[in-house]
């Protein structure tokens, strides 16, 4: 009954759509037409927290495509607006415990994909579309390995970001004849670091308004410290938190920290990653979607990137995928859109608009910017690690303890105490999924 | 009472003991007849759920499926919990938070209250301008007071446009720039008194003192439901009959003596209306603190409902949200219980 009630509603809200949208192009008539027969063949309801203006239309980009192969198909897009999903993720965690998927979701690959959804017996395997598509062909392993549980498939990857971003203004460091190569280590950042703060700027931009950028920089700095095999190791719980290489990452975090805005507890990701843009700030660590704000603010020429400092040869997984959930009110359409996603058009069509890069590795490079194209032969070549703070790497309790160690890090700087609270952390996980 | 039908003709009213009777049972069915839907419905949605919160809260339900049975030994989420750095330095926030944000907005109140009953001009204007900001949305108010006390625009742009800051630099001294929001110290610590006293105090990783970024916070808050605490004051105000005061001035006794003798201690049982509303208020804070400061630097501005909103939708640890859930129903029913009985045996 209720489901009735919101599909209809939701209906009325796309024909409503289609009208507004058709009324200057189309005469009535025709697309009246349209409509009816879009009803025959069913809908697809299709969950993400793609809203802003960069990601709304790489979404529809999906949804032109898959209209162009089953146009009599009536798509409800129901987005959930928030940054990284946080609002999304409970309003489908309602709807999956009432019983009331959508046709398909968006989700993280890795843990958030395995533990949230997977375990909890919420997903069907895909992996037949995997081996009658051939994706495994042409998506790297250690990608697949992470939309993969007990050797089924459970999603297609449609978009990869790079976690490990480090960001800089090359009119700012031409300014303070600091030079940036192609690749950095942590002591070439500290001397850069000591000449931006002898000339009065923070030289690196740092957000903690929505948290995550904070565990995102102890992330890439563990990463640059211990490789990425130590790396997976402690995410995976066959590392302790508390060996000589997480402390190391914790001190030198420690040494990042010295360098900061003073105003991070007040700014948002985005803000932070503008200080860069405008010259108020030397670097700021961030995954690609901050290469959109750069585009955003016509900044291309003015902004250059390497590897967070220590982590070139390691690309942090940030991967957006769908779902084929169990009990999808239309299974048939859910599936054709699974097919579609994993396409090369598609995928080619969604990622310059997301900022993404493809993950597939056959996809036509020239479509792509200067920076992305630097980013697919990282994908291509280097270890692929998942990263934790945007859910791939441990289960959802873990990283809220990973981010809620890092607000209390980032001020008091009490290397013992972060150390531990991520051994009791792993402790508690492995006493949940034993 | 027996006149319960004015349809009735009056001698059929009047004939007392048959219509009487009738009259009786049918009000004894008809008012609990008509209670019954909200009673069922208050009775499911309110104290079904905290029945079921509380439940949850002691269960092993840490995933995204629902997992019911029982945690053991039970009450252990509990334990859990209150050994969390985090959820102690919630309730930490909670206590200093309402400190200063109950004193800021009764003071706040009753001094308009005050300023406006002495019938200066525009009253009537003024009374709806200090009423409007508890209209607003707590996420409005937030979003607002956020740019007012980030450290790098509003009140330190004030601070450097008096002069302040050119003054000192002539000095040597560096400027004066608060930190506000962004400020992960906590001033007037009280670790080391108490370890004087009982020295395992000592070793407290919480740090009991204020976090000096709750303080913007509580101004933002004050700020809002002062005008609410004026409203209160100038209601009671208005009861203090013109008589009182004449005797007072009467007898000699000056403004100052008037206020603080006279019609303060009258206002008492509206005082305490107003600091139990309050209170209530600022024990359950969320979207006032979520949209200006977050969680703060150091969870310097956390507080028991963001806590509660992140573990149950970040960290899907059900139990856990939902024993922080039933924390703050204890601490709320502590401050409105005993107010409600005594509201209740009065009348």
């Amino acid at each position: 009954m209720t489901k009735s009630l919101s599909s209809r509603a939701s209906r009325r809200g796309v024909l409503k759509g289609g009208a507004a949208l058709g009324a200057g192009a189309m005469s009535l008539g025709p697309l009246g037409t349209r409509l009816a027969a879009a009803q025959d063949a069913g809908s697809l309801e299709v969950f993400s927290w793609w809203t802003s203006p960069g990601e709304a239309p790489a979404l529809q980009a999906l949804f032109d495509a898959y209209l162009a192969a089953h146009p009599d198909t009536e798509i409800i897009n129901a987005a959930v607006a928030g940054g990284a999903g946080v609002n999304a993720q409970a309003v489908l965690q309602t709807r999956l415990q009432g019983n009331q998927p959508p046709d398909s979701w968006q989700t993280h690959v890795g843990r958030e994909l395995i533990d949230q959804y997977v375990v909890p017996g919420y997903c069907e395997p895909i992996t037949d579309l995997y081996t009658s598509e051939g994706w495994l062909d042409v998506m790297p392993a250690d990608l697949v390995a992470q939309a993969t549980w007990e050797s089924e498939q459970y999603s297609i990857p449609v978009g990869v970001h790079r976690g490990n971003g480090f960001w800089y203004n090359k009119q700012l460091m031409a300014d303070n004849g600091i030079e940036v190569g192609d690749t950095m280590t942590v002591e070439e950042f500290v001397a850069a670091a000591d000449t931006l703060q002898a000339a009065g700027i923070p030289a690196l931009a740092l957000a903690m308004k929505d948290t995550f950028p904070g565990s995102q920089l102890f992330e890439n700095t563990l990463l640059g410290t211990v490789g990425p095999d130590m790396y997976n190791s402690l995410f995976s719980g066959e590392a302790a938190w508390d060996e000589a290489g997480p402390r190391e990452a914790a001190e030198t975090f420690v040494t990042m920290l010295d360098y900061v805005n003073e105003d991070f507890s007040a700014l948002s990701w985005d803000q932070a990653t503008a200080t860069v843009i405008e010259g108020r700030a030397g670097f700021n660590s961030m995954g690609d979607w901050a290469y959109g704000e750069v585009v955003a603010k016509d900044a291309v020429d003015n902004i250059g990137w390497v590897s967070h400092p220590g982590t070139a040869g390691s690309f942090v997984l940030v991967v957006d995928s769908f779902t084929l959930p169990v009990g999808a009110p239309s299974p048939e359409n859910a599936r054709n859109w699974l097919t579609i996603l994993g396409s090369k058009e598609a995928q080619e069509a969604f990622n310059p608009l997301k900022g993404s890069i493809p993950a597939r590795t056959d996809v036509d490079r020239e479509i792509f910017s200067a920076y992305h194209q630097w980013s697919l032969d990282s994908f291509a070549n280097d270890a692929l690690v998942p990263s934790c703070t945007h859910g791939q790497a441990s289960s959802p309790a873990f990283k809220q303890a990973f981010y809620d160690a890092s607000v209390a890090f980032v001020t008091d700087k009490d290397v013992d105490a972060y150390l531990s609270m991520l051994t009791d952390a792993a402790a508690m996980d492995a006493e949940t999924s034993a | 009472m027996a006149i319960s039908s004015p349809a009735l003709p009056r001698d059929v009213v009047v004939a007392p003991p048959t219509s009487r009777r009738v009259g009786f049972s049918l009000e004894r069915i008809l008012s609990p007849l008509l209670l019954a839907p909200s009673a069922v419905a208050i009775f499911i949605f309110v104290y079904g759920f905290i029945g079921y919160t509380f439940y949850v809260s002691l269960s092993n339900w840490r995933s995204a499926k629902p997992d019911l049975s029982l945690r053991h030994p039970v009450g252990a989420v509990y334990g859990d919990l209150f050994g969390q750095s985090r959820f102690q330095i919630d309730l930490r926030n909670t206590v200093v938070f309402t400190l200063f944000f109950l004193v800021m907005a009764v003071l706040g109140g009753l001094a308009l209250a005050i300023l406006l009953d002495r019938h200066i001009v525009g009253s009537g204007f003024f009374r709806s301008v200090f009423l409007f900001p508890y209209a607003l949305s707590f996420i409005t108010t937030g979003v607002a007071w956020s740019w007012i006390f980030n450290p790098e625009t509003g009140v330190n742009l004030l601070i450097n446009a008096t002069g302040v800051n050119d003054v000192l630099a002539t000095y040597g001294v560096g400027p004066l720039k608060p930190g506000w929001i962004t400020n992960p110290e906590v001033a007037w610590q009280l670790n080391q008194p108490i370890a004087a006293i009982y020295p395992p105090a000592a070793e407290w990783s919480l740090k009991l003192g204020v976090p000096l970024a709750m303080i913007p916070v509580a101004i933002a808050a004050a700020w809002q439901l002062s005008g609410f605490a004026m409203a209160m004051f100038l209601a009671g105000l208005g009861t203090i009959s013109q008589e009182v005061r004449e005797a007072a001035a009467l007898d000699g006794a000056s403004d100052w003596r008037l206020y603080k003798d006279v019609i303060i201690p009258l206002l008492n049982p509206i005082t305490v209306s107003v600091l139990i509303i309050l209170t209530h208020v600022s024990l359950k804070i969320f979207d006032l603190v979520f949209a200006m400061s977050g969680k703060g630097p150091g969870f310097a501005t956390d507080v028991p409902g963001i806590f509660v909103y992140e573990m149950i939708f970040r960290a899907q640890r059900y139990n856990y949200g939902a024993a922080a859930a039933i924390v703050m129903l204890v601490g709320v029913s502590i401050v409105i219980v005993p107010y409600l009985a005594r509201q209740l045996k009065t009348l």
